[in-house]
């Protein structure tokens, strides 16, 4: 049994379907993040798990538990960070802090839990006088006081600047590697890629791809040869050298999905020195995340 | 009493003493009234000594800023900003919730009840005190029925038409409650229609508490009874938990 599992849940809005058929786990130990443009279904997915709404199909399990039947069992359990913070303007960290701790009877003191975060010169700043990061920082604070078996964060770097993202990639693995499950959205494949165990990319509510970044990059294609020289060579005759489809992507600009042996760069460099065409560059490798990512929703669009 | 009980009310009462309006509204409003009107004797308060009229009406009149009007506001904000929201995520349970604003109401009321007993006192009030049981009856019915419209005004409103309509109500019912105002000064119309309005019923019960009733007591009994019982159903079906989108 999975710490968190979501087995083809829907979710409307109306007669829209946010979240449609989705599938997927996250273990103890593990963080999985959901990846997807803005309107995928990342938060209506999220506020299910955290609760806040029941499926309107499907089923979802967190600590084998009901987040909506079981809420008292499992809410002390369950550290979460919503998207639009929640904290009155007004509010004072360390006030909050020390609501949160009695809430959860469990906490360090107020000022160490806010050093812990970076906030130790904020604990008497009104959340609406701190940046965005540091309000990020705030409410990650307030969710990991009860050492939660469980993190829903959502979009937990957003709106936060390098400093304070390093900050919260640290708290959040150190909680992984503590045996937690950590399940967060976000929009930002460099994010998902830095922080995340698994990537569970959604568009349109349906599930698109899962896996670990390397897992994806790989099942997405094959490798790839791309290299500049003169624009509006032969791609007809550049194909029969190298032994794949040679696209000129822009001008100037050459692309073909190849195995970048030894033999075909030969060829290739071969063919371009017969005609005299100098070659600007040359790189082989697989198709980045974005790539990836770009691709697999498109093609559901 | 639970933990978490005891953090919500620790929390909101820190929140109290920072905020200048709630201060204003709960304990400056009341006592200038008490001041102003102990010493000119302008107000239309019945006959004997202003006083005597003034005193119980501004008890009433601080049970009702802080059980229904301080109470909106605070508890409008917080669910506009998506706090009421965040707190249902934590082992927090809404009956918990409910109770530490019953506390918190509770805890302001005897704050309010320490300063302003004193000062009509010194402003030259001297009443009978028998009617112990019924003032302490009555607070817990008219603060159960102010505090059950405060729900429905945070539930209902958005943001700052909380404030707006709690800060209304309150003016209104400032003037045509009883509490400073005789009702018997009052258009008629407007009379029959107050009678049945929980502010005049606690201030007429609170004038029979400290032995000064002109009215009718059995009909106060009822009215802030009604409400008590009444107003929390509504409000319990209407209050909303999330924030209003527009």
């Amino acid at each position: 049994m999975a710490a968190v599992e979501v087995s083809e849940l829907v979710v409307r809005h109306g007669r829209l379907t946010a979240v449609d058929q989705l599938s997927f786990t996250c273990e103890a130990g593990e963080v999985v993040a959901l990846l997807g443009v803005n309107g995928a279904g990342k938060t209506s997915t999220m506020s299910v798990l955290e609760g806040l709404r029941r499926p309107d199909a499907g089923a979802v399990r967190v600590l084998d538990l009901d987040p909506v039947a079981d809420r008292d069992r499992l809410a002390p359990r369950v550290g979460v960070m919503l998207q639009d913070g929640g904290l009155p303007p007004s509010a004072r960290p360390r006030a909050l802090v020390s609501l949160y701790r009695s809430l959860f009877g469990a906490g360090q003191r107020p000022d160490d839990v806010l050093d812990g975060v970076g906030l130790g010169d904020r604990v008497r700043t009104p959340v609406r006088r701190l940046s965005g990061g540091e309000r990020q920082r705030l409410s990650l604070a307030l969710a990991l006081i009860g050492t939660p078996d469980v993190l829903f964060l959502d979009e937990p770097t957003a709106g936060v600047d390098v400093g304070g993202r390093a900050t919260i990639r640290e708290l959040v693995a150190a909680r992984r590697d503590a045996g937690g499950a950590v399940v967060l959205t976000t929009h930002e494949l460099d994010e998902a890629r830095r922080m995340a165990d698994r990537l569970v990319i959604i568009d349109h509510g349906r599930l698109v791809a899962v896996g670990t970044a390397d897992e994806l990059e790989r099942a997405a294609g094959p490798q790839r040869l791309s290299f500049g020289a003169t624009a509006g060579l032969d791609v007809v005759a550049l194909s029969d050298v190298v032994g794949a489809h040679v696209r000129e992507v822009s001008p100037g600009e050459y692309e073909a999905d190849v195995e970048p042996a030894p033999s075909v760069v030969a060829a290739l460099t071969a063919w371009l020195a017969e005609r005299d065409v100098p070659l600007a560059d040359l790189r082989a490798g697989r198709h980045g995340l974005e790539d990836v990512f770009l691709r697999l929703t498109e093609e559901t669009t | 009493m639970s933990r978490r009980i005891l953090g919500v009310v620790r929390y909101d009462l820190g929140v109290a003493v920072r905020n200048g309006e709630q201060l204003l509204l709960v304990l400056g409003i009341p006592v200038l009234l008490l001041v102003f009107f102990a010493n000119v004797d302008v107000l239309p308060t019945g006959d004997g000594e202003p006083i005597d009229f003034l005193a119980p009406g501004v008890l009433a009149l601080a049970v009702m800023s802080t059980a229904m009007t301080n109470l909106a506001i605070g508890l409008g904000f917080d669910r506009e900003y998506g706090f009421l929201v965040r707190l249902g995520v934590t082992p927090l349970r809404r009956g918990e919730l409910l109770a530490g604003k019953v506390l918190l109401v509770l805890v302001q009321l005897a704050v309010q009840l320490v300063v302003l007993l004193p000062a009509s006192a010194a402003l030259g009030w001297d009443p009978d005190w028998s009617g112990l049981s019924t003032l302490l009856g009555a607070t817990v019915l008219g603060a159960v029925a102010f505090g059950a419209v405060g729900f429905l005004l945070a539930g209902s409103f958005r943001g700052l038409l909380v404030l707006a309509a709690a800060n209304a109500l309150y003016v209104v019912l400032l003037l045509v409650g009883g509490m400073v105002i005789d009702l018997a000064e009052l258009p008629s119309a407007i009379a029959n229609v107050a009678e049945l309005l929980p502010p005049a019923a606690l201030a007429e019960l609170f004038r029979d508490a400290f032995g000064g009733a002109e009215g009718d007591v059995a009909r106060a009994w009822t009215v802030l009874a009604v409400w008590a019982s009444l107003a929390p159903l509504v409000a319990a079906r209407a209050f909303r938990w999330a924030p209003t989108r527009a």
